[in-house]
């Protein structure tokens, strides 16, 4: 079976999945932060019977479902893509990962969608109080729908809660507990939410910040931006300590995706993080002179500490962990990708031996099995440089993501500190800064979700099955076919949404 | 606690993916008044109170399918995996066609969205047309099997270039049944989504409109039926596969009448299904009632559910392929372990709690009918 892969076949499946994904990540933002938002403003609405804030939730609301249905249509097709680009993918691990879809589409889709008609439509069908509820049901819904995917998606990094099945040849649950309140797939749920926040406040400022510009709807801009730079500031704070929370767990137990987003070849004791460097693209782990970078500002210590909550704690690099480092106690991918092979041969030689009813052969061969059942993922990859992610790629994506946090949360102050100045019509440069902050959360989320994907290579599942062995024998022309497709059909959607939205925006919440 | 034996969670599963498959097949309903729309909406009031009736409810019939989706992703995913990694191209086509229509209701009616109403209610009717088409072909590959082997780890390749249109572009007479199968259904949703229209939107709207409707329903509902005849009469003739006591799997002559009469309730669902089909649409036709939905609703759950159960119960490998009888999959060795569907159907217990917020919400927003003013909204779509 591995003999006839087309890796091209494997890289253009990648592809098409990043794209969805990518492209996704566009508008599930916005959806996840603004419905809090707008059911923040409803409440008020319901609260004070004002039209003015009437007016304010629709107009929010109006720009929430252009969004919202892109953020349908490209949703879809990332649970198609599972089976149909990843196949093998599907059957190894479908025992577990298919169970937090189906949880997110019993629990989580059917409210978001019920609840949708209703705050849409339901301004004169039902009583005010249930069109509240309906509103804040779409808000939890949801939120509830990203819980389940990341649920989903932690357990690719942190494959808790399984065991491999040598009968049926695939990984089957043993805890949906441990799948489901894994630590890593609590810190995935605060960070893509409380970032989806920020996403969402830098989305209302934004608009908001043009209409104070060009010296329209003042009050309601004005309104919009109190909740929203609030909500943006405190999500900002929580943002970064879930985090730096993140971070730790992945030294835990996906060191290897750490040393890349740190351009880290030779571990240390007392490790800098790199404030800012560009990544020498030539270095590979094999190589023993060059540098990691042309140039890095590092902060001593400081890798160390968030790795390990120790300053002096030793952080293993990508050479430790590829070749091994027998002083840190690190096994190298050499001798598990030795140890994977054996898996591999003992699991032939077990079911054969099952297969013509030797118990006692089979016996022996699955004593072997489980000896060295723990690296069978890396039974299948080639050489050990294969372990290593993309690394400038990881690099960037991190250091691009934490330093956007960073300028989003002291734009959130700025914004906070003028309006109590009450000066802040005045600040055009602020307002400047304000109109284009959107996209800043745009680019840091997407980085985020390129430090979280590419980091993983070249794994599906962490240490366990990967992307290789995860696709569907598949022609590379007909994935090439699709991701052409699916492009064509996101560009045209893309631009008539942005349309939509500008004209939308520039209308204005009057008309109402 | 929850303490089934492995066969019969298997079952359980298999029963509840199909009710949710049913359900989506009477939730289809919106893709049959999409393709409805240039036949029976003159002016663009009418254009806009038939788009602004199904758009309250085409995310509740996408989200049967996503849960469909999922279900058998959780629940049987050496299905998920060897249909959608075999019968790639069918897939891709029918998720196309649901990629179109989300955005479509949407964007349909908004200033700035470029390419002009027209287009948007084109990616409607071929949703409606297309998607539905090969969704009923799809299906009807539960009967007649699809190209495909499995190796030794279960990884799967296609042994047809055309990867799963040959469900209906090949010239077996197999692909008779597929497509009249396919043409079954997008006629029942063409009926379903008359059916629909005429309970939804208010009656004092546009009496034109209800009298194309109440037409139009009796002509697809009629038009379905010689369809529906050469589904039943291959249903009742064709031989099918058996799972023999050693897990083998073989062929066996007139299989699905034999599942008939094993599971004589089988049979019962399907008449009580095109009894109560019949009655909605022959109401509709001769009388002014508008509730033939309901019938019309209920008849398509039952005979959805007897499609969808007859080729997986009674020992029939639900997913057999053509090349490798050994390859065909049953619901005894494509399910997930025992744990997982344990697990599930705790889960599965909240599905009783969700259809009960659905109707009462949809009770709640369809007491009041759809009126112009509804659709001048500028919140309208």
């Amino acid at each position: 079976m591995l003999e006839s892969m087309d890796l091209s076949m494997v890289n253009w499946a990648r592809a098409q999945f990043a794209l969805t994904a990518m492209y996704h990540w566009l508008f599930v933002p916005l959806t996840l932060g603004l419905t809090w938002i707008i059911a923040f403003f409803h409440t008020i609405y319901v609260k004070t019977g004002s039209e003015e804030w009437k007016r304010l939730t629709k107009f929010w609301m109006k720009l929430f479902a252009i969004n919202f249905a892109v953020g349908v249509a490209s949703g879809i097709i990332l649970e198609f893509e599972f089976g149909t680009n990843w196949s093998n993918y599907s059957w190894m691990v479908g025992d577990i990962f298919g169970a937090p879809l189906a949880v997110e589409g019993i629990i989580a889709f059917f409210m978001e969608a019920t609840f949708f008609a209703v705050m849409f439509f339901g301004w004169n069908r039902v009583s005010k109080g249930f069109h509240l509820l309906s509103t804040w049901m779409v808000a939890i819904g949801s939120n509830l729908s990203a819980v389940w995917i990341l649920v989903a998606n932690a357990w690719m990094q942190y494959p808790v809660g399984q065991a491999f099945n040598p009968d049926t040849a695939r990984f089957e649950m043993q805890s949906f507990a441990d799948v489901a309140l894994s630590p890593f797939a609590i810190n995935k749920f605060t960070h893509a939410t409380s970032s989806s926040m920020m996403t969402a406040s830098l989305f209302v400022i934004a608009v908001s910040s043009w209409y104070l510009l060009r010296w329209r709807h003042q009050r309601m801009a004005k309104r919009s931006i109190v909740v929203a730079a609030v909500l943006g500031l405190i999500a900002s704070v929580f943002t970064m300590f879930n985090g730096d929370e993140t971070t730790y767990e992945i030294a835990q137990v996906q060191p290897m995706k750490l040393a890349a987003i740190e351009g880290l070849y030779e571990g240390e004791t007392n490790a800098g993080l790199v404030m800012f460097g560009v990544v020498n693209r030539e270095k590979t782990v094999k190589d023993e002179d060059m540098k990691s970078f042309h140039f890095a500002a590092e902060f001593p210590g400081l890798l160390s500490f968030l790795a390990t909550r120790s300053f002096g704690a030793f952080v293993p690099g990508m050479k430790d962990l590829v070749n091994g480092n027998a002083d840190q106690k690190i096994m190298g991918v050499a001798e598990k990708m030795q140890r994977g092979k054996e898996a591999i041969a003992s699991l032939d030689a077990y079911r054969a031996a099952k297969k013509s009813g030797d118990a006692s052969a089979a016996e022996v061969h699955l004593a072997a099995f489980n000896e060295n059942k723990a690296f069978l993922g890396y039974g299948y990859l080639k050489s050990p440089e294969e372990a290593v992610p993309p690394v400038a790629l990881s690099f960037y994506a991190f250091h691009i993501m934490v330093s956007l946090g960073g300028v989003i949360l002291l734009l959130f102050v700025g914004f906070l500190y003028f309006l109590w100045k009450g000066v802040l019509e005045q600040k055009k440069w602020l307002l400047s800064l304000g109109c284009i902050g959107y996209f800043l959360g745009m680019i840091a989320g997407q980085a985020g979700w390129i430090v979280a994907e590419v980091g993983r290579q070249p794994w599906a599942i962490e240490g366990l099955l990967p992307v290789s062995v995860a696709r569907t024998n598949l022609s590379v022309g007909a994935v090439q076919t699709t991701f052409f497709i699916f492009l064509a059909l996101f560009v045209i959607m893309l631009i008539a949404e942005v349309s939509i939205m500008l004209k939308q925006i520039s209308i204005g919440p009057e008309e109402n | 606690m929850i303490n089934l034996d492995y066969a019969t969670l298997q079952h359980l599963w298999w029963l509840l993916c199909s009710v949710v498959g049913a359900l989506f097949l009477f939730m289809n309903f919106v893709q049959g008044g999409q393709t409805l729309l240039w036949q029976v909406a003159r002016t663009d009031k009418e254009k806009n109170l038939i788009i602004n009736s199904l758009g309250r409810k085409w995310e509740l019939t996408f989200t049967t399918l996503v849960l469909f989706g999922g279900a058998l992703f959780a629940a049987f995913p050496k299905f998920y995996s060897t249909s959608f990694g075999s019968a790639y191209w069918v897939w891709m086509l029918i998720l196309y066609t649901f990629v179109l229509q989300a955005v479509s209701y949407e964007f349909r009616r908004k200033s700035g969205n470029l390419y002009g109403s027209k287009v948007y209610e084109l990616f409607l009717f071929i949703n409606g047309s297309v998607g539905i088409l090969l969704i009923g072909a799809a299906v009807g590959t539960f009967f007649t099997g699809s190209n495909f082997i499995l190796d030794a780890n279960n990884a799967v390749t296609c042994t047809s270039p055309l990867r799963g249109l040959d469900a209906a572009l090949s010239f077996s007479p197999y692909s008779i049944f597929n497509i009249c199968l396919g043409v079954f259904l997008v006629l029942n949703a063409r009926t379903l989504g008359a059916l629909y229209l005429i309970n939804n939107i208010a009656p004092g709207e546009s009496a034109e409109l209800e009298a194309r409707l109440r037409a139009a329903c009796w002509q697809n509902a009629r038009w379905s039926l010689p369809f529906l005849g050469v589904v039943v009469l291959f249903l009742l003739l064709m031989p099918g596969f058996v799972i023999g006591e050693d897990g083998t799997i073989a062929r066996q002559n007139f299989k699905y009448l034999r599942n008939l009469f094993a599971n004589p309730w089988l049979l019962l669902l399907l008449l009580a299904g095109l009894a109560s089909g019949a009655h909605g649409v022959w109401h509709t036709f001769k009388s002014a009632s508008t509730k033939g939905i309901w019938f019309g609703g209920l008849g398509t759950v039952l005979i959805g559910l007897t499609v969808l159960l007859l080729p997986a119960y009674n020992n029939t490998p639900f997913y057999p392929s053509r090349v490798d009888l050994q390859s065909s999959l049953t619901i005894f060795n494509a399910s997930s372990s025992p744990y997982t569907l344990t697990v599930m159907t705790y889960v599965a217990l909240f599905i009783p709690l969700v259809l009960a917020y659905i109707a009462y919400v949809w009770y709640l927003m369809d007491r009041g009918k759809i009126r112009e003013e509804d659709v001048s909204e500028r919140s309208a779509y």
